[in-house]
């Protein structure tokens, strides 16, 4: 049997290590798109600004285009008229793309149980992370991202994303 | 006294001293003309409407105008059918427009002869009026498709024209949320332009009306979140008002304190964000530090650092911890020397003021046209300031002036901005040089909620606490308007209350929402770039906006 470099590729587990080698890059270079509409953005500024730092676990590059962006941070109510635009953003987001859904409104609606919020993103979103908090402080986002990237590290399956369709409600493509 | 010429209705002033009248749809125009020409009342404030499903006339179409020179107010009040209408203002003034459409959209009101009477706050395919008594609170309507580009005189783009469409938002990272701008662009100039809200209407209002009165401070602080303090500052003092109650000396000065740095950590909010709309970076960096800094206050106040909800109807919900009085004067001290670095390093730079020196300039009358309050309406020259106009919490014994601006362009903005923040801390100084001694909070256990010690502690404490979460905080019945100065201009509440544990009615006048209407005619003719630099300005924030 002879050791060609095509055989070796086979049988070897190459291609293993060569997911986790790109799980780690990504890991560390999450570019996240801030989706902040309410509450959630300002402390959102807080995270991203000078004390806190969200630079420090490699996720600084802030996108404001979702082709750029992998990671989808829903900081905020989201209404039934935001619906629509959020999921146009995240079908725009290229693969493999991650969302956090930070605060209370964001994950269920929170205290708005109200006749234009959406009672949570994961409604229409997959969503990967959920982050407590009305809204939540800056540590608790930290760890929701290193949550993520614990995610990302070890390639966990993720079928909520795998079955994820657009919602039926929704018009056209 | 005025009196309206056809009817005998009479100005009537209430047990609150507030003074109201109340006319028919036929007899408003003249009425309003005749209060705006002849009687001084040159601001109209606020229009919304009531619903009373037991009434002959189910609705009440309520506007609150202001006399700026002898700083009266007057309330009037429109009854009016299912299925009839009232003469629109917008002839006399132009900010009419947003509000009627509001009250369109939350109730079906009808307004005759309004130029755009479309849905503002809720999206274009739901069904009824949310703020009829009728309408379930919890009943969702989804939304199968957002609006194309659409303009206010209904024409929609010609794809022939030499025009260019531009959507802006509602996720864009210069309108800091979720506000839409569109417009149509000839070159760089703007031909069309057209806003669209509602994308953060989170129906504070119908909320206020199924919660007890102390469980609505938390959505408070939901409503302008960058200075969450004085939303509950404005709310309690307006159920005070109407349970005819004074907080303490002590819960007073406290206010003022937490109002101040409300004010100064919003500013800082709109320049710093402002400043990297314009590609200043830096600012936002340096004043952020600040911020963070009197978080760090309110997180030794509460445990929570922006959406505190701190006052409670009666005064605060507890006493600083020890050393805090030290604390805040050394904050101060820390944010005086900020501004100052922050004044030098974009107040005088040159590429700042190329931006924002005589853009977007608006004239006294204009701005009042709109219904503009606030450190805009400054900015144009008018020392107007609810502080100083219809003091509280005793504003008139502290030594502040009210910075004003000359000709209301973006650059006179700024500097208004800054000195009402040095002006803030020099307030913030003076209180907390003197606080009163003696207690928090006023303890009628029938408005307060007992301490935690006496509900565990002794059976009268325990029945106080639960007859107050039961049976709640009832006032009597009646109404009042109260306004507060929130940190973008006005912050008015109007409360009407039937007696029972909740609000029967609450409607905010957020100061944003007046100054907002006038955009896309502030930007129209402009250049696109200073579309941004404009918006940076306004500090709109969404969730006062929308509500």
């Amino acid at each position: 049997m002879g050791l060609d470099t095509e055989d070796l590729s086979k049988s070897f587990a190459l291609p293993t290590r060569m997911e986790t080698f790109m799980a780690w890059g990504r890991k560390n270079s999450l570019w996240p798109m801030p989706y902040g509409t309410a509450c959630c953005g300002i402390e959102l500024m807080s995270v991203m600004g000078p004390k806190y730092d969200l630079a420090r676990f490699g996720a600084e590059v802030v996108r404001f285009s979702p082709r750029q962006a992998d990671l989808l941070l829903v900081a905020g109510t989201i209404t039934e008229k935001m619906a629509p635009v959020i999921v146009q953003i995240y079908e725009q987001m290229l693969e493999p793309k991650y969302v956090l859904s930070m605060g209370a409104c964001a994950s269920s609606g929170g205290f708005y149980r109200a006749y234009h919020v959406l009672q949570g993103v994961d409604k229409i979103l997959p969503v990967d992370v959920y982050v407590p908090g009305c809204p939540p402080t800056p540590e608790a986002v930290l760890d929701g991202v290193m949550a993520l990237q614990k995610m990302i590290e070890d390639v966990r399956p993720r079928p909520w994303k795998e079955r994820w369709t657009r919602p039926s409600f929704l018009a056209g493509e | 006294m005025i009196m309206s010429n056809t009817t005998n209705s009479e100005i009537k002033t209430s047990s609150l001293g507030e003074r109201s009248i109340e006319l028919n749809p036929s007899e408003l125009f003249e009425f309003c003309k005749n209060l705006k020409e002849s009687e001084g009342y040159d601001f109209l404030m606020d229009i919304c409407g009531v619903d009373y499903p037991d009434r002959e006339k189910r609705f009440e179409s309520v506007y609150h105008f202001y006399n700026s020179k002898n700083k009266n107010r007057l309330r009037v009040k429109v009854p009016v059918g299912e299925g009839e209408s009232v003469p629109t203002l917008i002839p006399l003034w132009k900010g009419a427009n947003w509000f009627e459409r509001e009250a369109f959209d939350m109730f079906g009101i009808h307004y005759e002869g309004h130029p755009y009477l479309k849905r503002l706050l809720t999206h274009h395919e739901f069904q009824g009026h949310p703020l009829r008594k009728d309408y379930d609170a919890d009943q969702q309507q989804h939304l199968s498709q957002s609006l194309p580009i659409h303009f206010q005189d209904e024409k929609p783009h010609d794809p022939d024209s030499n025009l260019v469409p531009l959507n802006l938002g509602p996720s864009h990272p210069a309108t800091h949320g979720t506000l839409r701008v569109m417009c149509e662009l000839d070159g760089e100039k703007i031909a069309r332009a057209n806003v669209e809200i509602g994308y953060l209407h989170r129906c504070f209002e119908k909320m206020a009306e199924t919660h007890p009165y102390n469980q609505v401070i938390p959505y408070t602080d939901r409503l302008n979140y960058c200075s969450a303090p004085l939303n509950n500052v404005a709310y309690c003092r307006t159920v005070e008002k109407l349970l005819k109650v004074e907080v303490p000396p002590k819960a007073q000065a406290l206010r003022v304190v937490l109002c101040e740095f409300s004010r100064v950590i919003d500013h800082i909010v709109c320049m710093g964000a402002g400043a990297v709309d314009l590609g200043a970076l830096t600012g936002f960096f340096h004043l952020f530090t600040y911020r963070e800094m009197v978080y760090g206050l309110f997180e030794k106040l509460c445990g929570a650092r922006l959406t505190v909800a701190l006052t409670r109807v009666g005064g605060m919900a507890q006493d600083p911890p020890e050393g805090w009085y030290k604390d805040a004067l050394d904050v101060c001290k820390k944010i005086e020397k900020g501004i100052s670095e922050f004044e030098t390093l974009l107040i005088g730079s040159k590429i700042f003021m190329e931006r924002t020196c005589d853009v977007g300039k608006i004239t006294t009358e204009e701005a009042i046209q709109w219904g503009y309050t606030g450190p805009l309406l400054r900015s144009t020259g008018l020392a107007q300031d609810v502080r100083k106009d219809e003091p509280y919490y005793g504003y008139d014994q502290l030594d502040f002036s009210i910075p004003v601006g000359s000709i209301g362009d973006l650059y006179d903005r700024y500097l208004v901005r800054i000195e009402e923040m040095k002006q803030s801390l020099k307030i913030i100084r003076q209180v907390l040089k003197n606080i009163p001694e003696g207690d928090y909070t006023i303890r009628d256990k029938d408005i307060v909620l007992p301490e935690k010690k006496d509900v565990y502690g002794n059976i009268e404490g325990l029945m106080n606490h639960f007859m107050l979460v039961i049976h709640g905080l009832r006032p009597d019945p009646g109404e009042v308007y109260v306004p507060t100065e929130g940190a973008n201009g006005e912050l008015g509440f109007y409360l009407v209350s039937d007696g029972s544990g909740h609000p029967y009615r609450l409607k905010v006048r957020p100061p944003c929402f007046a100054i907002y209407q006038s955009f896309p005619s502030q930007i129209q003719g402009g250049l696109v770039a200073d579309v941004i630099s404009i918006l940076g300005t306004m500090n709109v924030i969404a969730g006062e906006l929308d509500r």
